[in-house]
């Protein structure tokens, strides 16, 4: 039985096949339809997630699979003391895979100690959320054809975001990437990151100035500057504005580069580049429900001919 | 000088650095073992200028050698049966420990979670780092 824990858990040769898959209940959805008849997913979110909790249950109900579960701590066995060793040895005698969203960092894998079905971390706090890396992996792979040979920016919360530490680990793995991180300086990415680039020779380079380096870019990944990973509100409001795309910039960007974000965007990326053909995160949204389709089939070991 | 007698079986953990027998002392959880241990402190060292000495009359078999691996690789190890020195154990950096060292992550789940080992991975073998199983938050063995 396997869990996915880290986004680094499948080597890239099972990612491929993974993606293969995704592209395939991409290109007919109806030959999945019942591919998960009788078979229940729990999503255990011990914190509100409502955009990766109902793309969980998305994929489940378009597999023709059933969902129970709960939304947040407050109305789980947690609010009474229960420890998540407990909870989801319980929860292995409802479901047959469960999807955990935790605030502590590494619940995920403990639950997936002690569980008797697999188990997926759909996110646990500022450490990893490897079902995003894998949406962000399949968006660029379908979109652009390919994860090698690619310069790709990163734009924001470069020091909290988990989504960019995540994916960053997953494309060190492929050839030729190319990294511009483009972020304040009270934001920067953290020095284990440039380490870890420099110790595998992977070129990369920081900058302050969006516009600098739009030219240059097939990806850029823009984030969110989140409210809850600063200890101060002041250091919030003064840099949640500090990098907006808009059309503006956007005329500075190559014709086939593609703009990327997890979402939900605050107001990082003006309304008014979402008709831009290169802005692709709502079809990034889309590509997560097929990937976290796929995810669920492989880790059930169901193979639909 | 101060002289303590040989022991018939068990270990001279030597070279230890000045001032860290009584951390291994509690490390090896040597109080819980009904033996006799003698603590040199600040012993005369060519090498070393000073440095502790601990002599643990018991079965070779009950320490954990891990936990003094990770505390101080460079540890001589002088396992000792019939009074004679019969081997030498080499000590490596463990590739995992177990309640050792505890996380100090707030956010990590074993701040909260109820009976859960705290265990570190060999994460980088030449830097000396270890990474909680769980977080993966950082611990510099150098900064023990």
């Amino acid at each position: 039985m396997r869990h996915l824990m880290n986004p680094l858990d499948f080597s890239v040769e099972e990612l491929n096949r993974l993606f293969d898959l995704a592209n395939d209940i991409e290109a007919d959805m109806p030959k999945y339809a019942h591919a998960c008849a009788g078979k229940k997913l729990a999503t255990c979110f011990y914190e509100p997630s409502t955009r990766t909790r109902l793309s969980f249950e998305a994929a489940m109900l378009n597999l023709g699979g059933s969902i129970l579960g709960f939304s947040d701590a407050g109305s789980s066995s947690a609010s009474k003391g229960e420890s998540v060793s407990d909870t989801i040895r319980v929860v292995s005698c409802y479901a047959d895979i469960c999807a955990m969203r935790h605030p502590k960092e590494g619940a995920p894998m403990v639950a997936a100690e002690k569980s008797a079905i697999p188990v997926i971390n759909a996110g646990d706090g500022g450490h990893q959320h490897p079902t995003q890396t894998l949406t962000d992996l399949l968006t660029i792979r379908s979109l652009k054809g390919r994860l090698d040979n690619l310069t790709i920016g990163l734009c924001g919360d470069l020091k909290f975001g988990r989504t960019v530490h995540s994916l960053i680990n997953a494309l060190t793995r492929y050839d030729n990437i190319r990294f511009i991180f483009i972020s304040p300086d009270e934001l920067r990415i953290p020095d284990y990151v440039t380490e870890m680039l420099r110790e595998k020779n992977i070129p990369y380079e920081e900058v302050i100035r969006l516009e600098e380096k739009m030219p240059q870019l097939d990806i850029l990944y823009m984030t969110r500057v989140q409210r809850e990973r600063f200890f101060n509100e002041e250091d919030y409001i003064r840099l949640k504005d500090f990098y907006v795309l808009n059309k503006k910039k956007m005329k500075l960007a190559p014709p086939d580069m593609l703009v990327l974000h997890p979402l939900p965007r605050v107001n990082e990326i003006s309304v008014d580049v979402d008709d831009d053909p290169r802005a692709v995160y709502f079809k990034q949204a889309q590509y997560g429900v097929y990937v976290r389709m796929a995810l669920i089939l492989t880790l059930l070991d169901i193979h639909v001919d | 000088m101060l002289n303590v007698g040989k022991i018939e079986e068990g270990f001279v953990l030597d070279h230890i650095q000045a001032g860290m027998a009584m951390s291994i002392y509690h490390h090896l959880q040597l109080d819980k073992l009904d033996c006799t241990v003698a603590i040199i402190k600040n012993a005369r060292s060519n090498i070393q200028g000073k440095k502790d000495i601990l002599k643990v009359e018991c079965d070779v078999d009950m320490l954990d050698l891990d936990v003094l691996g990770f505390i101080d690789h460079n540890i001589t190890v002088n396992v000792i049966k019939n009074g004679e020195i019969v081997e030498k154990k080499k000590l490596q950096l463990p590739k995992q420990i177990k309640h050792v060292i505890q996380c100090k992550n707030p956010r990590c789940i074993t701040s909260i979670e109820q009976g859960l080992p705290h265990v570190f991975v060999l994460a980088d073998e030449e830097r000396e780092i270890y990474r909680c199983k769980y977080c993966e938050e950082k611990f510099d063995r150098r900064d023990l």
